[in-house]
């Protein structure tokens, strides 16, 4: 008997995994934006000393990841599994990362829901008693992201309203069996959505119905209601696609108050970054970054992170398919 | 001193030239603009319809009088391109027939692609993307 | 099979997409792109005039005056100031041949890191590539009905 399954898509920790140390590092641009200040470490340029965007993603991801050992005080060799994941093709960033870690390694892909994707495996290997600590990670770059997804860096185009940044960082989270810190409580797995969206620059309106779909999964697997939550963060639905969950989600009868967007909250509205953030290290940095420290302070209690993620690649949208999405729900709680 | 006024042109005839470069050269620009925001269309699709279509106004013999109205106006845009691809091709193969459509399209291009292949390895040897 | 004919749901959804997409600032864009396109065009005027002054004919002198916008493209792009001006200007700034220079230069620039040969050589004409394919079909084409169906 399943004793932990809640509903139809969710899941109850018992023993509710503990967050012992998280550790975040973004860029110079979400430095410059409105919770710069709230992130462990800023690199000063897109290559941090590397030749290459993609091996600075992996430098990035691999830096995250120690800094989360060392915050929660835990060595390398204390730990079990680590689970990461990244937009690159092959998810060539975390297993570069996994290679310098000396960790065993489980490569995950949930596009810019990946870290969610982590935390709800992790939390169930630990609360399944398989590990005492586990290590999750994703992380994103502007410029590998351009280069995969889209054009030249140096390409004259003009963004879209609709079109998003890519955040460069990475955020790691250690889960363990014991200690201190705010815990994992439960997790909703998404399903797979496409409300036939077919343009690369409207990520948000393909990943709004994922979201509202698994939140309001959550919500009636688990017999919750909105207020229960401090504060409820979706990944990196964008402005356009944050105002379309909230359309959603009130068509389903819920009025939210205490919402918000990773990919909103991220960036200002000067920094060219159209309609927000999004990006693996989007929902990463700003939960391991920003809800930390307001869970640390005691301004929050309990989050519920949505994270996004749109599951297309070039090849799929240039074949004329349209862009499917998925969302993952991790409740934490002090 | 009559071939020299030929050859030079005189302040007045240069600023009516820069004004229909200007023109001409905007609208094409403006209408690309238009075209993007309106449809689905990647730049790279604005661009390979402009060329088409400066190839097809050629054929039609309606692209030449935009170039002697406005000069560089015509000639810059990518429009401009299809327009010598075209007249490279037509004018080959009326000088040596059918080997002339495969020998006419670099005509006057030619000299555009070699230069944009010798700037691209240069500056891909000197410079890095920043954002 | 892709799933290209939409459902119900679907089409509704993407009603709703269509309410809360921003509005494209079109008047700005035109503007922006009109005037920076014509901008450009007169500097290549510029530079046409002062090879006609050097004795070339307008025919003659349109060969010099495009490798000189492609080297100011692609000095501008190596210089990483000619995304931004993409930025602004949208058209106005990708179809002069200036923004050609910029395709090919800043996919050299991007792709030399998978190597001068498989990278930078291949990829080079990414977006350009397909410019000289089909404005070299559609000239053969029209060449073909001018000289040998119309005479």
């Amino acid at each position: 008997m399943a004793d932990k399954l809640r509903g139809i898509q969710s899941v109850q920790f018992i023993n509710p995994p503990v967050i012992i140390g998280v550790g975040t590092i973004v860029g110079p641009k979400e430095a410059a934006g409105p919770i710069g200040d709230r992130f462990h470490q800023v690199i000063p340029d897109y290559l941090y000393g590397e030749d290459t965007p993609e091996q600075a993603e992996t430098k990035i991801l691999k830096e995250a990841i120690e800094l989360a050992l060392k915050n929660g005080n835990i060595a390398p060799s204390a730990v079990q599994f680590l689970l990461a994941g990244d937009l690159l093709n092959q998810i060539v960033s975390s297993g570069f990362a996994a290679r310098q870690l000396g960790i065993a390694f489980l490569g995950i892909y949930g596009a810019c829901s990946t870290i969610a994707e982590g935390l709800s495996i992790g939390s169930m290997i630990i609360d399944g008693g398989f590990a005492d600590n586990i290590v999750v990670g994703a992380s994103s770059h502007y410029q590998s992201a351009e280069r995969q997804y889209r054009y030249p860096i140096e390409l004259n185009i003009q963004h879209k309203a609709t079109s998003q940044w890519t955040v460069t960082g990475a955020g790691a989270a250690v889960i363990a069996s014991g200690g201190q810190g705010p815990r994992v409580t439960t997790a909703t797995i998404g399903k797979v959505m496409d409300m036939g969206t077919k343009n690369p620059n409207e990520m948000g309106p393909a990943m709004a119905p994922a979201a509202a779909d698994t939140f309001i999964r959550h919500l009636q697997d688990l017999g919750r209601s909105p207020e229960y939550y401090d504060l409820i963060l979706t990944g990196d639905l964008g402005n356009v696609g944050k105002q379309l969950f909230l359309t959603l989600v009130k068509k389903n009868g819920i009025t939210l108050n205490k919402y918000d967007d990773c990919g909103v909250i991220i960036f200002d509205k000067g920094q060219r970054s159209g309609a927000g953030g999004s990006g693996c290290a989007c929902a990463a940095t700003v939960t391991f970054g920003h809800a930390f420290k307001e869970l640390e302070a005691g301004n929050l209690k309990k989050i519920l992170l949505v994270a996004t993620g749109a599951l297309l690649s070039p090849l799929t949208y240039q074949q004329g398919e349209s862009i499917p999405g998925i969302a993952h729900a991790v409740s934490i709680e002090t | 001193m009559l071939m020299q006024f030929q050859l030079k042109p005189r302040r007045e005839e240069k600023i009516i030239s820069y004004i229909w470069a200007f023109l001409i050269g905007g609208l094409i620009c403006g209408l690309a603009q238009l075209v993007l925001d309106h449809t689905n269309l990647t730049p790279a699709h604005v661009l390979v319809g402009l060329t088409m279509l400066g190839a097809i106004l050629t054929g039609l013999g309606l692209y030449q009088p935009i170039v002697d109205l406005a000069g560089a106006g015509a000639v810059v845009p990518v429009s401009g391109f299809g327009n010598a691809i075209t007249t490279g091709m037509i004018n080959e193969a009326k000088r040596l027939g059918w080997i002339g459509l495969f020998t006419g399209a670099f005509e006057f291009t030619g000299l555009g692609v070699t230069a944009a292949i010798i700037f691209g390895f240069i500056f891909a040897v000197l410079s890095v993307p920043k954002d | 099979m892709p799933n290209k004919k939409l459902t119900e749901p679907q089409k509704e959804y993407q009603k709703l997409v269509k309410q809360k997409r921003p509005r494209v600032p079109v008047v700005r864009n035109f503007i922006a792109s009109f005037m920076v396109g014509g901008l450009i065009c007169v500097i290549g005027q510029i530079v046409m005039n002062y090879f006609m002054e050097g004795g070339f004919s307008q025919k003659e002198a349109i060969a010099p005056t495009l490798a000189s916008m492609i080297f100011i493209g692609a000095l501008l792009t190596g210089l990483r100031i000619y995304d931004e001006i993409g930025e602004f200007a949208g058209a106005g700034a990708a179809v002069p041949i200036t923004g050609f220079s910029n395709t090919v230069v800043s996919a050299a620039m991007d792709f030399k890191r998978e190597g001068f040969v498989l990278g930078m050589g291949s990829k080079m004409f990414l977006i350009a590539g397909p410019v000289l394919v089909f404005g070299i079909l559609t000239g053969f084409v029209v060449a073909i009905i001018k000289v040998f169906l119309v005479g």
